[in-house]
């Protein structure tokens, strides 16, 4: 599947939803925001929110900054 | 918000107490800031400031100049009608007074105005008593357009219009605003307004506030010194003055200094105010509020006058009577509504300005 | 009476905000913080590089501070309104800086797209404190829209070229009556001690510190001179009256009137 991840293209295989998407790419949970196709989605939905194929994710997380 | 929320708010302060307890030291401390809170305006009105008013005058002078340069704005007043359906007890146009009165036609307006603007000034004040039935609205527009036909200002000072009746005048020409309070004291504003609409206090107090949302260029306020203790008023009258330029900072807000002068047999003023008691006021004014115009007119002697030039003041009267149809009735001081001291003419104060070094100016913008 | 700063419903005692960008390593922001007792800290949002994962900044932060999320990155008002929000889901407070920077060439703000975002940020709850050009007539724009604090620039970002804006922001603490910080371009002590002098509510230093030879110290030095401005501001009688003494007296003829 085709997924559009922080303004990239990549393929993703054998993920049906967020939680296994945000797995896949070991990021820390506590650590990141998450937007699915512009929407914000919290935590305790990343399980429910099923991808498809051309989905936008956004996956932002704090850095230093002034 | 209105003013009388702030009024409110000081009120229970305890001023006088504050007043009593400025030593000279505290004068010495705030002197050098270029920024003053209502508070330390108020310690320059105490009496301890009255002991600094030479230090005072310096800094007043050095902001004055700074902010406006060597020049002052020369205007005369042109009393249209003495109809007045008021008992302000300490006023000559008072409708107890039982004398004939008199209401310009439109001819000698336009007389008057010619013998006016022949002068070169470009600046007037109109004034009329306060008679809504003698002198309304309408008659109001009518003089304002014959007036534009001679000059390039013209302020009003007439009883308080709404908002509604301001944007007419305003739409016909109208640029300033003229309304003194009187005093900001409610007790003492309620006894010396015994009848008529002009005891209506708040809805004088926002008159101000109501042309200024209609875009009047220029107000001018003030209180009448001696119907109160000119400390309280003036505090008031510099606080109403910094509410109004923070409130419409594109308009330009000015204070006159009106000490009550002699009119009626009957009043003569409760609190004395001497002639270092309004230097100390003005000198205060203009330290607190240094881009605020002040306004000095003929009430006061040609001497006090030239003396306070220096010190704040950006425009005086010149050529003043205070009777209808004055300039060219002959016969200055019948049935005037205050006595005037300066005499002097508009060739008179010119001079004066241009020997002291001030540009005399008689017109200040087209319209 | 402690002198403390009120922003939103915090009362704050440390006047000197710290960025957290351009450190050379992430584990000094904790000894900067802990070092200068910072209690307002601000931070910003990027997009996760998978590969790289950077260390979580919040990790370097002790609890206690208030975290400021900046819109650093923000090219409109649209861009720094998605931006809190994602801030907000991170679930560390509602205080937004709003930076939005359409001129890469200086990185000077746009203070219009920074008032729309104002807008409508306040309507959603956060604590809106914007970056701006110094600009009274905007600055009374900012408080109309609910702005907590408005925070001028002293001059360019990164560029540690001082207070250049001292006349501007001298006027907005006059006549805001809500906090000024003053916000990029402070490069040394002295002048943060100036902003606070001023009467400034605090400054917020980031480069300077976090590109010194040693951050730590630099941050002591910051904190100290804050203080020394605040002190200074609190008890301005040090002034010395500019006038010399008597030429001609102005008050002469009030002689004999007493």
């Amino acid at each position: 599947m085709i997924l559009r991840i922080n303004g990239e293209e990549e393929d993703i295989a054998g993920c049906d939803n967020l939680l296994e998407l945000i797995n896949t790419k070991r990021l820390k949970r506590e650590a990141i925001v998450v937007e699915h196709n512009r929407r914000i989605v919290l935590k305790e939905r990343w399980r429910e929110t099923v991808l498809s194929e051309k989905d936008n994710i956004e996956i932002v997380s704090f850095v230093g900054g002034g | 918000m209105s003013f009388i929320d702030l009024i409110k708010k000081y009120e229970s302060t305890g001023l006088h107490e504050r007043l009593d307890s400025v030593t000279e030291k505290d004068i010495e401390y705030l002197l050098p800031k270029d920024i003053l809170t209502p508070m330390q305006f108020l310690s320059l009105l105490s009496p301890a400031a009255s002991d600094c008013l030479e230090d005072m005058a310096k800094k007043a002078h050095r902001i004055t100049l700074k902010n406006f340069g060597k020049a002052i704005q020369l205007y005369t007043p042109i009393y249209i009608s003495d109809y007045c359906d008021n008992n302000c007890i300490y006023c000559g146009f008072n409708v107890n007074i039982k004398r004939p009165r008199k209401k310009l036609t439109m001819d000698e307006l336009g007389r008057e105005a010619r013998y006016i603007a022949d002068t070169g000034l470009k600046h007037i004040l109109v004034l009329t008593g306060s008679s809504r039935s003698k002198s309304p609205l309408s008659y109001i527009k009518e003089c304002v357009k014959v007036l534009k036909r001679y000059f390039s200002s013209i302020s009003i000072e007439v009883y308080p219009l709404t908002e509604e009746e301001y944007k007419e005048l305003i739409d016909e020409g109208v640029d300033g605003l003229t309304i003194y309070q009187e005093t900001y004291n409610r007790a003492i504003y309620d006894n010396v307004h015994i009848k008529g609409f002009k005891r209506d206090y708040l809805f004088r107090l926002d008159a101000a506030e109501r042309a200024l949302r209609k875009r009047v260029r220029v107000v001018n306020i003030g209180a009448l010194l001696g119907l109160n203790k000119w400390r309280e008023d003036g505090f008031y009258v510099g606080l109403h003055a910094k509410y109004l330029q923070d409130k419409f900072p594109e308009a330009e807000i000015s204070i006159s200094v009106p000490r009550i002068r002699p009119q009626t047999k009957e009043y003569s003023p409760q609190y004395e105010v001497s002639d270092r008691d309004i230097t100390q006021l003005i000198l205060a004014f203009r330290l607190f509020l240094p881009r605020i115009g002040i306004t000095l007119s003929t009430r006061e002697s040609q001497e006090l006058r030239d003396n306070l030039l220096p010190l704040g003041i950006t425009k005086i009267s010149a050529d003043s009577t205070t009777a209808v149809g004055g300039h060219t009735s002959g016969n200055k001081e019948e049935f005037e509504q205050f006595l005037i001291s300066d005499k002097r003419s508009v060739p008179e104060i010119r001079r004066l300005l241009l020997s002291r070094g001030y540009q005399p100016v008689l017109k200040d913008w087209i319209n | 009476m402690e002198d403390t700063l009120r922003i939103a419903d915090k009362s704050i005692k440390n006047r000197l905000f710290i960025g957290t960008g351009k450190f050379p390593d992430k584990s000094l922001v904790r000894n900067v913080l802990e070092e200068s007792q910072a209690e307002v800290v601000t931070v910003a949002l990027r997009r996760v590089d998978a590969d790289s994962i950077d260390e979580n900044i919040l990790g370097h932060i002790p609890e206690s501070c208030i975290i400021m999320i900046n819109t650093s990155g923000a090219r409109d008002a649209d861009e720094a309104i998605r931006i809190a929000r994602l801030g907000k889901a991170m679930e560390c407070g509602n205080w937004i800086k709003i930076e939005v920077i359409s001129d890469n060439k200086y990185l000077l703000p746009d203070n219009t797209e920074a008032l729309k975002a104002t807008e409508a940020l306040v309507k959603e709850g956060f604590t809106v404190l914007p970056y701006m050009s110094p600009d009274l007539s905007m600055a009374k724009r900012f408080v109309e829209a609910g702005a907590a604090a408005v925070m001028p620039l002293g001059s360019p970002i990164g560029s540690n070229r001082g207070l250049k804006t001292e006349e501007l922001v001298r006027i907005m603490v006059n006549e805001i009556d809500i906090p000024v910080i003053v916000d990029a371009g402070i490069g040394w002590p002295s002048e943060a001690a100036a902003c606070m002098e001023l009467g400034c509510g605090a400054v917020l230093v980031n480069t300077a510190i976090a590109t010194a030879d040693d951050p730590v110290a630099a941050a002591r030095a910051f904190s100290l001179a804050v203080i020394a401005g605040r002190t200074a501001y609190l008890n301005s009688g040090m002034a010395v009256n500019e006038d010399a003494k008597p030429s001609s007296p102005l008050t002469g003829f009030l002689r004999d009137d007493k």
